[in-house]
């Protein structure tokens, strides 16, 4: 049974597994899918300044921050029990493209030759690390949800600001794939 | 009167704050143990976005480069399931465990979505890595995403801080 779990999830098992959350949320307390506000109630409860924006009662909602640590524990449980102890296995063509910005076949989830300590840095490093973080920060509280909210949440309320901001997510990502970030790759 | 010149200001365009979109009546205490649920929920969230491999940098890229089916099997089925669940929610009126109707506040559409959503695609595509993944790859032990997750709360900061000042 272990061993089985241990291995990559197909998509029929994960994404209906994620689906159910919206459901499970909902009938636990009226809640709704969302992880990129909590990183609007961490700046209320931390460093509120003279920002309307942050000033609410964030303790009301503090379920989404008990469920994002519980996010962090998950990662923390697959890492300790369930493994995979195989390499990601992703698209060759991926595999060669990447190795013409110098990135070696992947061995775990994310390439350490861009996410590591020593990459933080160097200008590439900081671009990846801290200006993509900065983008994904900025750009999910402007969008008013991310992935979760507006891309599984919202569409399974058929809410239309959420496919218009899907549509936008999708929009953003390709060109960043494939028009900015080989030039990036290439530094 | 005086409240015209103020208008601006209470622009709502964020509809993750439950608390700001609906007077609720007053919600009996929540204790630790009420809150243990939702931290069940972020596990069983946690562990499927890991095993799924969505958290992966290489997915991210493959999605956007449309090399793999994985990551919008992953979504749609998501959604698919998502629809489904609410519908039947809506269809049986079931209300929640404490017996309270569920209530989904609507969103209105804002050009925020739109520059909003480019600029969290750009930085999706940069980090690989959306909100809900950044925790689950820091509970991995890449711990360098700390400084990632760190860069997401600055951002959300700036944003704060610009909101009055950007198209919406």
């Amino acid at each position: 049974m272990i061993e089985f779990l241990k291995q990559p999830w197909a998509w029929y098992v994960a994404g209906p597994l994620i689906g159910l959350m919206v459901p499970a949320l909902l009938l636990l307390g009226n809640k709704m899918l969302g992880v990129s506000s909590s990183l609007r109630h961490v700046c209320a409860a931390c460093v509120p300044a003279k920002i309307p924006f942050f000033h609410y009662d964030w303790k009301k909602e503090a379920w989404n921050l008990f469920f994002v640590a519980g996010i962090v524990a998950g990662g923390a449980i697959v890492a300790v029990f369930l493994d995979n102890p195989n390499p990601i296995a992703i698209n060759p063509q991926l595999v060669t493209e990447l190795n013409q910005y110098g990135l070696s076949e992947p061995h775990s989830l994310m390439p350490e030759e861009l996410f590591n300590w020593q990459q933080l840095f160097t200008a590439k490093g900081l671009f990846f690390i801290v200006f993509g973080g900065l983008l994904v920060g900025f750009g999910t509280r402007y969008a008013g949800g991310c992935t979760s909210g507006h891309s599984i949440m919202g569409l399974s309320n058929l809410q239309l600001p959420s496919l218009i901001a899907t549509i936008s997510f999708m929009v953003g990502g390709f060109i960043m794939a494939n028009l900015i970030l080989p030039y990036i790759l290439n530094w | 009167m005086p409240t015209t010149n103020k208008k601006k200001h209470s622009v709502n365009t964020d509809f993750e704050v439950r608390s700001l979109d609906i007077a609720e009546p007053k919600i009996s205490k929540e204790s630790f143990l009420s809150y243990a649920k939702y931290l069940l929920m972020g596990i069983i969230f946690g562990i499927v976005l890991v095993k799924s491999e969505v958290i992966s940098w290489y997915r991210i890229q493959e999605m956007f480069r449309l090399q793999s089916f994985h990551m919008y099997g992953v979504m749609g089925s998501a959604v698919v399931t998502g629809i489904i669940s609410i519908w039947l929610i809506k269809k049986f009126n079931i209300n929640t465990i404490y017996g309270k109707p569920v209530v989904i506040p609507a969103k209105k559409f804002s050009k925020g979505q739109i520059y909003g959503g480019l600029i969290f695609g750009f930085g999706w595509a940069l980090t690989g890595a959306c909100p809900g993944p950044l925790y689950a790859l820091i509970g991995s032990g890449f711990s360098i995403i700390i400084i990632t997750l760190l860069s997401a709360l600055a951002g959300t900061w700036l944003y704060g801080y610009f909101k009055e000042r950007l198209p919406h």
